[in-house]
Parts: C-alpha cells; sequence; structure tokens
C-alpha cells in the first residue's frame, strides 16, 4: 500500500503550543512518527552566563507558567544544597502546599484539554471552571494567578496567613466537591471510554526503558514519583504514589485525575502540620560546585543540573523537562493508531512545548 | 553535590551505558558542559531507585561522540540537542535532524559554545 505524509501541527486545533509530527500512513493507520521542535525555542539556560544566581529564580520560573513555582523550587534547592543553606521549616510546608496547588491547576487545566481532544466540551469548561477557584487561592496568597514567584534561595518571600488558610480549606472542599461530581462522567460515560481506553498501550517494561516520568510512567504501571525523594517537606507528610497498570490513554487520565485529589490531601496536611517561624534565611556567599536537583513536577520528574565556580554567574545551568522526557513515547504509541487517535494519544502525556523548547 | 561519577572515554561510551542498560538503570539525560576551546564535558545521568549515577565523557570537540540511541533510544533528542546547541557530532544516532532541531539550516553558529564553532559532520 502506498504511504502518505501528513503534517500534525504545529498549528492544531488540539494543540495549545506549537509542536510538528511528521506522520507516515499506510491508510489511516500510523507507521511512523517524528517529532519536529523549534518553534518557540528561546535558549533560557544561556542567560545564567549574564544574570545572577539569584536573578536566575525569574528566569526558571519563565520556562513553564503552570509549573513555574515548581520550577523556582526545584532551582532554589540546587543552589541551597550548593551553598549548604537549611530552609526553615515552615518555607518547606509552604512550598508543598504552593506546588501542590500548582499540580492540581495544571491536572484541572490538562484534564479540561483532554476532554476537548475529543470533542467532550462541556467537561472541557467544567474542569476550567473548577480551576479558577485554585488560581483564585493563588491570587489571593501570592498576588499572582499563574507566575506566583514566591521562591527565593534560603526560603520563601511570602506567608499564608491564618485567615487565608481557614479559606484555602474551605475552598479546596468545594473543589473536592465539585471535582468528585465529575468522577463518574470522565471514569465511566461512554465517549471518554471510547476514546482512551485500549489507546497509545506502554507496558511498564516499555515505558521504563524509554525513559519516562510523571503520570506517563506511573500509568504503566511504575510507582516512581520524585515526591518519594521526601525533598520540602514530603519526607513529614504521608505520601503514596498513584499508580494504574492498564497504560493507556484511560489509565494516564486517570492517574491525573486521582492526583488531583490527591494533591488537596497532601495541602490539607500541610497546612495541619505547617510549623510557626521564620520565612527564610538570608543567603550569604556564592555557590561552588556540581549538583542536581529533582522534583516532581505534575508532568513528571524535572531534572536541573548546576556548576557553579564561586562567581556571581553560574557556569552551566542545565533543564531536563518531563515532557522532553516522555516525547520518545509518542514514537514507541502512535505507530499502528489511527490518524483520528493521534489528538488524544498527544495530549495523554500532558505535553508541555514551552517546558520542552526552554 | 555529585556522587556515583565514573570516567569514561570515547572508546567505551556505549559499553558503559549498555552495561547501565543490562543493570537496569533508566536513562535520565545527558548535560554538556563546556571547559575550554578544545573540549566539552558531557555527563550520562541514570537513575535506579532513586539513585542517580553519572558517567562522565571529557571529550574533544572536534572529534565525534559515539552516540548511545542504540542502546537508549529516549538519548537521541538530547544528543540532537547537543548537536545543535555546542555543535559536537554524535555519530550513529537512531534519528539525526543534522542540527535542525532548534535551529535553522543556514545557521551554523553553535550558541551555548562561547569559544568556537564546529562545523564538520562526521563520516558514517
Amino acid at each position: 500500500m502506498s504511504k502518505t505524509i501528513i503534517p500534525f501541527g504545529p498549528q492544531h486545533p488540539v494543540l495549545p503550543e506549537p509542536v510538528h509530527l511528521k506522520l507516515t500512513l499506510e491508510d489511516e493507520v500510523i507507521t511512523e512518527a517524528i517529532p519536529a521542535f523549534g518553534f518557540v525555542h528561546r535558549g533560557l539556560e544561556k542567560l545564567a552566563e549574564i544574570r545572577d544566581f539569584h536573578q536566575m529564580i525569574y528566569v526558571v520560573e519563565r520556562i513553564c507558567g503552570i509549573c513555574s513555582m515548581i520550577h523556582a523550587m526545584c532551582y532554589c534547592q540546587g543552589i541551597e544544597e550548593l551553598m549548604g543553606i537549611e530552609v526553615p521549616p515552615r518555607a518547606r510546608f509552604l512550598r508543598v502546599i504552593w506546588s501542590e496547588l500548582h499540580r492540581i491547576h495544571s491536572h484541572l487545566l490538562w484534564l479540561g484539554l483532554f476532554a476537548d481532544s475529543f470533542g467532550f466540551e462541556s467537561l472541557f469548561m467544567q474542569c476550567w471552571k473548577i480551576r479558577e477557584k485554585i488560581l483564585d487561592i493563588d491570587e489571593a496568597t501570592t498576588g499572582n494567578r499563574i507566575i506566583i514567584s514566591v521562591c527565593v534561595i534560603g526560603g520563601m518571600r511570602k506567608d499564608i496567613s491564618p485567615e487565608h488558610v481557614n479559606w484555602i480549606l474551605s475552598e479546596l472542599k468545594d473543589v473536592e466537591r465539585e471535582i468528585k461530581r465529575l468522577e463518574t462522567t470522565i471514569m465511566t460515560d461512554y465517549t471518554v471510554m471510547k476514546r482512551t481506553v485500549g489507546k497509545g498501550v506502554l507496558t511498564g517494561k516499555q515505558a521504563y526503558e524509554l525513559g519516562l516520568v510523571g503520570p506517563t510512567l506511573r500509568a504503566s504501571g511504575i510507582a516512581q514519583d520524585m515526591r518519594m525523594l521526601g525533598y520540602a517537606a514530603f519526607n513529614e507528610i504521608n505520601f503514596e504514589p498513584v499508580v494504574e497498570t492498564d497504560g493507556d490513554c484511560y489509565a494516564r487520565c486517570k492517574v491525573r485525575f486521582r492526583e488531583t485529589l490527591q494533591s488537596i490531601d497532601l495541602i490539607r496536611q500541610a497546612i495541619a502540620k505547617l510549623p510557626e517561624g521564620e520565612l527564610a534565611v538570608k543567603a550569604k556567599g556564592r555557590p561552588e560546585g556540581e549538583v542536581i536537583s529533582r522534583v516532581e513536577q505534575p508532568r513528571g520528574e524535572v531534572f536541573y543540573y548546576i556548576k557553579a565556580n564561586g562567581k556571581k554567574n553560574l557556569e552551566r545551568l542545565r533543564v531536563r523537562t518531563p515532557t522532553f522526557a516522555n516525547v520518545p513515547a509518542l514514537l514507541a504509541m502512535l505507530p499502528g493508531m489511527w490518524l483520528s487517535d493521534v489528538p488524544v494519544i498527544v495530549l495523554s502525556i500532558d505535553p508541555c512545548i514551552s517546558c520542552t523548547e526552554r | 553535590m555529585i556522587e556515583h561519577v565514573v570516567s569514561i572515554s570515547l572508546e567505551n561510551v556505549v559499553g558503559e551505558t549498555a552495561k547501565m542498560k543490562v543493570e537496569g538503570y533508566r536513562f535520565v539525560t545527558l548535560s554538556c558542559v563546556e571547559i575550554d576551546e578544545t573540549t566539552v564535558d558531557i555527563l550520562y545521568h541514570f537513575d535506579k531507585d532513586f539513585q542517580l549515577k553519572h558517567l562522565r565523557l571529557t571529550a574533544p570537540k572536534d572529534s565525534p561522540v559515539p552516540s548511545i540511541s542504540p542502546v537508549y533510544f529516549a538519548a537521541f533528542l538530547v544528543e540532537n540537542e547537543i548537536q545543535d546547541l555546542f555543535g559536537i557530532r554524535f555519530q550513529g544516532l537512531a534519528i539525526d535532524y543534522d542540527r535542525t532541531l532548534y535551529l535553522e539550516e543556514e545557521v551554523k553558529k553553535t550558541p551555548f559554545c562561547k569559544y568556537v564553532v564546529i562545523k564538520t559532520k562526521p563520516p558514517l
């Protein structure tokens, strides 16, 4: 049978960001998929040469809006390790609270986009409606909705007042109730099942060998979550990774849905244990040496390699974002699938192109 | 500080990487650091049960580095990135973008190198 090559993206209705896939098809079945990038590459790592190590927090926060706080936390953790700074307990718990708020709004954003990828507009709107409450919490506590800019080297720059704590808990109760109302639709609706079950299947062995991370890996039965490392205050609260075993788009959807509810629980635990005390310690001196910092973003493990030589500018800052690690999954999942399944499978890894292209 | 670093040479890049795979390590990524006018450090990062292990290759800029993508397929993306940004050539890449992953075809500069521009493609 003759082969057809179809360009998917960089501008496509289901893609919020530009990425291109060169799809080779026989009839309507995909035989090969080759990704192409470079439409929004910014070279932010290079800025480490002209911005000092404090200013780089602002840069890494802008690698990706959706997980900006988690990028900053990972970077600050690395620099703190190099400089031998011990972050105050209250700051560590605040990092858990804000990073889990980011995870909730990222997963709700994804659930909406995922529903949109198979034409379920009302589910898309419901997910984004709930997400607004989380953004309101971010705005009330930090002054910003997305790039909240709360991390500094040595701790946090913002605090959460007791009045805000009570209000956050009541808002989270509403968010939890509304998310649970969507559970029947997301988990059992005919449209969702028809478009996601058995699509883009990856076994645990495949996922591990491809170096996948985050919900894409955990949906294939591998219990790997960087929060198990116990960074920030995750070592002081109860945490178990969410794992599914089917390895298809439906399993990835279930992992993210369950993680949304889990994050609410983690925030409650962190608030219950939130200690009194100072927010930050002063960062004296300059970093020197090599360090690796890893944390769990909504899309998976983010990896920072930092090399410093005692000057105000870092010698090298390297960021491996989770989508960069998950792109090879597409090359394994797409062959053998129908062209009409491409949007669902591509969206199932929760692609963040601004992260990938840094 | 980075622990568990093993120094490797150009000759045993693929062999050492294959050993990591046999031992059950997950490929994490590569980090490239420019050392001076003629050399770069390439760090190969692997993970197993949350323990990182690293291979450090100090390589001359003008000789091609054997690609590990035949061993760990996922490495093709980051090796292409290093080709684009540092001009280091990788030989035997599973998918070779020929320095067009991020850059346009006509771009000859190596944006992440302070010192030198590498243009040549290695022989097959």
